[in-house]
């Protein structure tokens, strides 16, 4: 953020200075590059205007309404934040993207931080190349043709999961009826496609480690394991400051997954908020309570940020 | 900690250069990166192997290795659904929107990057600002609107609100900050318009940052889910992944090679482009989080 703020300050003074000002022909010049500009933003600043800032807008508005559509929207004060708050569906659903995201985090970063480490160590060029295609290949796939995928892998009566558990003589796991293992269904399929995005970031945090802080150390006779702690993490903390907070963003508006796979069940045990916003809206019709469950997933969405970055003062390091 | 087993045979996973003792590390080191390698590619290659069996073997039936290969589930999977319909309307609905950022993130992008304006910073702070905003947040006033439009339940509402990009608008401003500004004054010399700068000077010169936003347009919105899933109702007007998942749902745990197949049909553009813009992609993907 600071340096696309930076960039602009340098970007403004520089086009200030070779202006070339006082004739009539740069005046001339400079209000038809004003035209041009109105031009070249109006489909851009238009359409997000319309797509997207009105919406905003509307939103939070509708929050405060009740509207199905057919009948004329009615006011209804700070109903819909008391009924969605009395509602154990809505709750439940809450509850459980909290915990979706904090197990699928956590196990994001673990795995693409340790992959990464792996991929960084001595080998040849077309193997670290193959490796590094190789783990974020599934994050060019849709979420919903991988949960298809998945929830044959993981049937419980004919899934391959299953039968390989049974070679070690593992009874079947019940993992698309079972509340528990459900849920670890659903994090294990993310984790599995989005790990990738994750392991390029921790690439490239990796690649801009200086090597002779590695050489220095082993000089002075740090091993792995003592190297990992005092010099990679403590450096590559900026990187999973920046990748935690793209994983718990997007891992808080989990659908596809759940939908395809489960469909929120059994029970309500996979049942995420925008499953929620999306019945609320699109079955039940109730747009103004959807908007509130939206409106409250913002605010999360935000408050997890903003702790994220308070917590980084104290482990984030900054050279 | 270096205990070493004089054993270089027992390691062909990771060729070590220099013959270096092979230690118990490394074999632990290479164990876990083929791991992570078989449970990454495992069930993508199950996928294939199991949309290579016949239609009408149900899940568990056997496996490639006893019964052979048959593509008559690709075959199958055109009689189910229509799948000709479902790849032309991804195809379309892809197609246009990723050309339209291509063309809306190169005019915004160059007007951000070039044009002195006033109001210039505060604009694209906007702009920024709506890349925090959660597509669900925002999904039911833009369905509200398409409807009011009159565009609820075609392609064209699966476009029109994908056309913007603020990403794309971001990336294309850094792009084009990048690029030389001696070149506009030395068009201007040569008497080329401001217009014609854009056009003749920069565009050709930002073909790689827009093949960014067109690879990533491209791999968004082919395997978008959610949105369909909400703007369209009947299935004339499904994209592949909507498809797909409703004929699974038909099919239940029958048949599922053709399922399967249909599966792996969607993905070949998906990995198409992973194969050969895997840099574009790579570099799009981790850009907006580059420090």
């Amino acid at each position: 953020m600071s340096t696309t703020l930076r960039n602009q300050r340098a970007q403004t003074t520089g086009s200030a200075s070779n202006d070339p000002t006082g004739t009539k022909t740069a005046t001339a010049r400079r209000d038809g590059r004003k035209w041009m500009a109105a031009l070249f933003l109006a489909p851009t600043i238009g359409g997000i205007a319309l797509f997207t800032l009105v919406p905003i807008v509307a939103s939070v508005l509708l929050a405060f309404f009740r509207w199905d559509i057919i009948s004329a929207p009615k006011f209804v004060g700070l109903d819909n934040f008391a009924s969605i708050g009395a509602d154990p569906t809505v709750r439940v659903a809450f509850l459980n993207t909290i915990m979706f995201v904090i197990v699928a985090v956590l196990l994001q970063l673990l795995v693409a931080i340790s992959l990464a480490v792996l991929v960084q160590t001595r080998m040849p060029i077309w193997l670290r190349t193959f490796f590094r295609s190789a783990f974020f290949f599934p994050l060019v796939l849709s979420a919903s043709s991988v949960s298809i995928i998945m929830s044959y892998l993981f049937n419980q009566n004919f899934g391959l999961v299953n039968k390989i558990l049974g070679l070690v003589a593992i009874p079947p796991v019940p993992w698309l009826t079972s509340p528990a293992a459900s849920m670890a269904v659903i994090v294990l399929v993310y984790v599995w496609q989005n790990f990738g995005f994750t392991f390029l970031l921790v690439l490239g945090g990796l690649s801009s480690i200086p090597t002779e802080l590695y050489e220095a150390s082993s000089i002075d006779g740090a091993g792995g394991w003592k190297q990992l702690r005092s010099i990679t993490l403590p450096l590559l903390s900026p990187t999973l400051l920046v990748a935690s907070v793209m994983a718990v963003i997007s891992a808080l508006q989990i659908f596809d997954q759940p939908y395809v796979i489960t469909r929120g069940g059994p029970g309500d045990a996979t049942r995420t908020a925008v499953m929620v916003i999306f019945e609320s809206a699109f079955k039940q019709l109730d747009f103004g309570r959807a908007s509130a469950i939206g409106v409250v997933l913002t605010l999360l969405i935000m408050a997890a940020t903003a702790v994220q970055f308070r917590l980084s003062r104290r482990f984030v390091y900054y050279s | 900690m270096t205990t070493t087993i004089q054993n270089p045979t027992s390691t062909p996973e990771v060729p070590v250069r220099r013959r270096r003792p092979v230690s118990g590390r490394t074999i632990g080191r290479a164990a876990a990166l083929v791991a992570g390698t078989v449970l990454t590619l495992g069930p993508v290659l199950w996928t294939v192997a199991s949309a290579l069996q016949s239609p009408s073997q149900s899940l568990g039936g056997g496996s490639l290795f006893t019964n052979g290969i048959t593509f008559d589930a690709f075959k199958d999977v055109f009689h189910q659904v229509n799948m000709w319909l479902l790849l032309w309307n991804s195809v379309l609905v892809t197609g246009l929107v990723a050309a339209g950022q291509m063309f809306t993130a190169a005019l915004a992008g160059y007007a951000f990057a070039r044009i002195d304006f006033k109001g210039r910073g505060l604009l694209f702070g906007i702009v920024l600002a709506t890349m925090m905003v959660p597509l669900q947040v925002t999904i039911v006033p833009v369905f509200m609107l398409i409807r009011g439009m009159g565009l609820s339940d075609t392609l064209l509402a699966l476009i029109l609100p994908a056309l913007p990009t603020a990403f794309g608008t971001f990336l294309m401003r850094q792009y084009f900050l990048g690029l030389p500004p001696e070149l506009a004054e030395a068009a201007a010399i040569d008497g080329a318009s401001p217009l014609r700068t854009f056009r003749s000077v920069y565009v050709p010169l930002a073909w790689p940052g827009l093949a960014i936003v067109g690879i990533l347009a491209f791999n968004y919105h082919w395997n978008e889910f959610f949105r369909p899933l909400i703007m369209t109702i009947s299935e004339q007007n499904f994209t592949l992944p909507l498809g797909l998942v409703s004929l699974q749902g038909n099919m239940g745990t029958g048949s599922v090679a053709t399922v399967l197949a249909g599966v792996v049909l969607s993905m070949i553009p998906a990995a198409v482009v992973f194969v050969f813009g895997q840099r574009y992609l790579r570099e799009g993907l981790t850009a907006g989080s580059n420090k």
